[in-house]
């Protein structure tokens, strides 16, 4: 969901490697995304996935080998950093230490050549956002973690970017103060309207932040959309295996309509399920069921998936369920904690529901 | 049979003192006496200059009659005065030098040449110091005979390559240890090179710099051997003074003259020593 | 797609060009007054000796170089072994190895001391033993002179408590130009094995206590062994300055008990024999380069038998 149809950034067809030949590493492989206006955008992936090199050139740290990067339709691909209008905070913060907190908050400013008052008034403005009024005259080494976290934000934020950069501003925070920040960082974009290209390997922090998530992994844009349509429909079996958990179940598609189609289980189950991929028919193919969307019935019956209990975790609210289907495939059910019901036990013979359009064909 | 009672007593004597994991037989002993000979010989210097007597031999009691004489003898103060003349302009082209080579060889990737800057640089520290002076000593000779100019530059030259290692060195610590990504960020808040330079790397690098400073100074104002063969007719330093000085018969003046050496060596060392071990 | 392809690569010369021209002054400097003169040196060492000094320019000849270990004999023109400059190298390898030996088994257990002195006091310590080798090398032999001269310290000691009756001779012989070249290279035996021992962490030391093992034999297989790159660190950087050792020997030595500084300063002052000079200097270049060669060589050995 685009908040507005202006594009913020455009990136198209971007590509980066590092080396040549035998040791060629290729960091971006034809990357191209639409950034709106005023849209909280997250770059997801494991480490090594591209993520934060597409960010250092968005800011201009890193050169692309190929493409272009359009800031409202203008081409800042071949600027230098200090000539783009966007503003990064950095993962360690990278605060100057031999200046204080307005000091730093005011850098980007002076470099900008702004009139004193303005950069006094502007700062205190800043300093008064991050709530970071008392310790204005610190040194940056004299003031706690979370405290350096609102500086590098307010620093960043101070120039009035079009774009603010976040390469996992929150990783270094304990959980508490992390999900403080995360309050924190909506309530600052709200305000500021600014748009935020957020970088994190975090998928929780992901879907509680984000207007859109890109998915990415081995350089390659896997899937862009908002957190629910990421969670509900994953393009791919990487997608569905790292944000949230999945079952994965290997069978066999023998009819198919549009958009569905009937697979057969390997204990002869059949099944209804999402099918958003071209198939020839009949072929087998994977089918992923989130832990929550199955639910053990303790008489196997018709259209379920009989297994076998091998390890039961408790987890507070929920319970996890580990078991075995017919075939060997391990199958973890999520079951929500109620009182007085009466506990399963390992080693029982079980049946498993999957719930109406919780089955989903994946491209592997 | 009496190895078991001398054991017990053994034993004994190490638990009611605890056993101490770190130290050894002697060594703290060895290295007390060393620390004391170090300073043996500086401190007979120091106490001679003091000493109210013509000879060299005998305790005369109290007096600075030495630093008075010294202070008024011409080639002492011309000596000392050169020195620090030389002392100055070479630290001060070296550190430059250094800063630059220090920027230039740090924080980057691996590239051709990289190596044969490193080896450039510390070529000084490796080669003798007699060898250098002589090879100093034929090509300046040469170079005095063309021109016919015979003045400090030959010593301000010479003094300044050696001293750029030592300049250098400290300078390449600091940048190895400074974080990169504060210079990421001064040019992601638009500063352009040069502002980055000016605002973050120079500041942050500041302490190398004086500690550079600092040794190229003291190195310069030790040299003997290098300034011994460069130097032209008159252009005597305060340790190639001393060194002429041994043929005749010494006098405390020249110990008057070394202590007041010593003594702005011993400062320099100690301040350096502090502001290389200031962190951020 | 390809609007710049090598935009990457571009900006990647620019920056190794740059770092060129910022190191450019001090290559400059370093290649003019330092190593540029080096090759002239070379040169000259295959050249005829002028007859005032100097050399014959452009005449070639390899006297310089027969003259580093030979002499002619001046009655039937044969060449010899040159005795007199066989001395001079014998003493000043003599000289610089027991010196190495010696700051070593004075510099480990100093060393040893102060890496084990509380945190705190440890950088006092460390300033203790910094401090005399940043000050003035002559003034230090000077010192030594002030303590061993026939009217110094030692000796009037001994006279005043009537120990001996005669000033005893030790300025100007071999033993002086030791005490001097320990007492000078001294730090830098300590300073090396000193990080070392300071990077030795203690609960191997426990480890060994814990395992039956006495004092001695901690010291000789766990203490030792870990502090090796230091002692031999430290050992290079003695025996590198003693081989070329000019100032000590002068001053300490008087004329007689000279080393290989020596020799080449005198081709150059009175003998005024240039290209020998060059070739002791080339040869004494050789030697330095050797030594290190056998340093990095054992250092590198060190850190592979280690692993990461």
């Amino acid at each position: 969901m685009v908040k507005s149809q202006t594009a913020a950034v455009d990136v198209r067809g971007l590509s980066k490697h590092f080396g040549e030949g035998d040791t060629k590493v290729i960091a971006l492989n034809n990357v191209s995304i639409v950034i709106g206006e005023n849209e909280f955008f997250t770059l997801l992936g494991p480490s090594g996935c591209g993520k934060t090199t597409l960010l250092r050139m968005i800011a201009g740290f890193d050169f692309q080998n190929e493409g272009e990067i359009l800031l409202y339709d203008e081409n800042i691909a071949n600027l230098p950093p200090f000539k783009r209008p966007i503003n990064t905070v950095f993962q360690n913060y990278a605060l100057f230490p031999h200046m204080t907190v307005s000091q730093n908050i005011g850098f980007g400013l002076k470099m900008l050549g702004k009139p004193k008052p303005e950069i006094t008034a502007r700062v205190s403005e800043m300093l008064k956002l991050v709530q970071m009024e008392e310790l204005k005259d610190r040194k940056v080494s004299q003031i706690s973690g979370g405290q350096q976290q609102r500086v590098a934000l307010a620093r960043a934020l101070a120039p009035q970017p079009k774009v603010l950069l976040l390469d996992e501003p929150l990783s270094a925070l304990d959980y508490k103060l992390r999900k403080e920040m995360q309050i924190e960082l909506k309530r600052l974009q709200n305000e500021t309207g600014i748009t935020f290209i957020f970088v994190t390997h975090d998928q929780e922090e992901a879907l509680t932040m984000s207007d859109r998530i890109a998915v990415m992994s081995k350089g390659n844009v896997l899937q862009i959309g908002n957190p629910r349509e990421i969670y509900d429909r994953p393009a791919d079996r990487f997608v569905a295996s790292f944000i949230g958990e999945s079952n994965f179940i290997v069978c066999k598609v023998e009819k198919k309509t549009r958009g569905s189609a009937t697979a057969c289980l390997p204990d002869g189950t059949s099944l209804t399920v999402d099918c958003p991929v071209d198939l020839e028919l009949p072929q087998p193919a994977t089918i992923a069921i989130r832990p929550e969307h199955a639910f053990i019935s303790e008489k196997p019956g018709k259209n379920q998936l009989a297994a076998i209990i091998k390890n039961i975790v408790f987890l507070g609210t929920d319970t996890h369920v580990h078991t075995q289907l017919s075939d060997g495939t391990a199958f973890v059910v999520r079951q929500q904690n109620v009182i007085g019901e009466k506990p399963l036990q390992t080693g029982q013979n079980v049946g498993i529901r999957i719930a109406d359009g919780a089955a989903r064909i994946l491209k592997d | 049979m009496c190895a078991v009672p001398h054991a017990k007593v053994a034993l004994m004597a190490i638990s009611s003192r605890g056993f101490s994991v770190k130290s050894q037989v002697g060594f703290s002993t060895i290295a007390l006496l060393c620390i004391f000979a170090l300073y043996l010989p500086i401190f007979t210097l120091v106490v001679y200059a003091f000493n109210d007597t013509d000879s060299m031999s005998l305790w005369g009691g109290f007096s600075l009659r030495w630093f008075k004489s010294a202070s008024h003898n011409v080639a002492i103060q011309d000596a000392v005065l050169r020195s620090f003349q030389i002392a100055i302009i070479a630290a001060t082209l070296a550190t430059a030098m250094g800063t630059l080579a220090a920027i230039a060889t740090t924080r980057t990737a691996p590239y051709r040449g990289l190596n044969f800057k490193y080896a450039l640089i510390n070529q000084p520290l490796i080669v003798p110091e007699i060898v250098t002076a002589v090879a100093l000593l034929i090509v300046f000779a040469r170079i005095k005979v063309w021109t016919g100019y015979t003045g400090g530059a030959y010593l301000v030259a010479a003094h300044t390559a050696f001293c750029i290692p030592f300049a250098y060195l400290p300078i390449r610590a600091r940048l190895e240890g400074m974080d990169l990504t504060l210079e990421t960020a001064a040019a992601d808040l638009y500063a352009n090179p040069w502002n980055t330079f000016t605002n973050i790397t120079l500041p942050l690098l500041l302490p190398g710099v004086i500690a550079g400073y600092m040794l190229a100074f003291v190195v310069s104002l030790d040299d003997v051997v290098i300034t011994e063969f460069v130097k032209s007719g008159g252009q005597e330093t305060l340790p190639t003074y001393m060194l002429g000085q041994i043929k005749k018969s010494i006098t405390p003046e020249v110990n008057a003259a070394a202590t007041f050496f010593l003594v702005l060596s011993v400062l320099a060392v100690t301040a350096f020593y502090f502001i290389s071990r200031k962190k951020h | 797609m390809q609007n710049n392809p090598s935009i990457a690569e571009t900006a990647r010369r620019s920056d190794i060009r740059n770092r060129w021209l910022l190191a450019a002054p001090a290559l400059t400097t370093i290649i003019l007054a330092a190593i540029g003169p080096l090759l002239v040196v070379l040169m000259f060492s295959f050249m005829v000796r002028g007859d005032y000094g100097d050399v014959k320019y452009w005449q070639f000849s390899t006297n310089g170089w027969l003259s580093v270990l030979f002499e002619r004999d001046p009655i039937d023109d044969s060449l010899g072994l040159s005795s007199a400059n066989f001395t001079i190298f014998l003493r000043s390898i003599k000289l610089s190895l027991i010196t190495t030996v010696i700051t070593v088994l004075l510099g480990f257990p100093t060393a040893y001391f102060v890496a084990t002195r509380p945190e705190k006091s440890r950088h006092i310590w460390l300033l203790l033993i910094t401090i005399p080798f940043w000050t003035n090398l002559l003034i230090r032999t000077f010192g030594i002179q002030d303590v061993i001269r026939n009217e110094g310290l030692i000796n009037n000691v001994l006279l005043k408590f009537g120990l001996i009756s005669q000033p005893i001779q030790m300025l100007f012989t071999d033993g002086a130009v030791l005490l001097g070249l320990t007492y000078v290279y001294f730090p830098l035996m300590v300073l090396p094995i000193y990080s070392s021992l300071e990077k030795l962490d203690f609960r191997l030391v426990e480890a060994g206590y814990d395992l039956y093992a006495t004092r001695a034999k901690v010291l000789w297989n766990i203490i030792l062994p870990l502090s090796k790159p230091g002692i031999i660190a430290g050992s290079i950087l003695v025996f590198i300055p003693c081989i070329g050792a000019y100032v000590t020997p002068r001053v300490l030595g008087g004329g007689k008990n000279m080393m290989l500084g020596n020799l080449i300063e005198q081709q150059f002052g009175q003998a005024r024999d240039w290209p020998f000079g060059a070739a002791l200097s080339i040869t004494l270049l050789v030697i330095v380069t050797l030594a290190l060669l056998i340093y990095v060589r054992s250092a590198a050995r060190e850190s592979g038998s280690h692993g990461h």
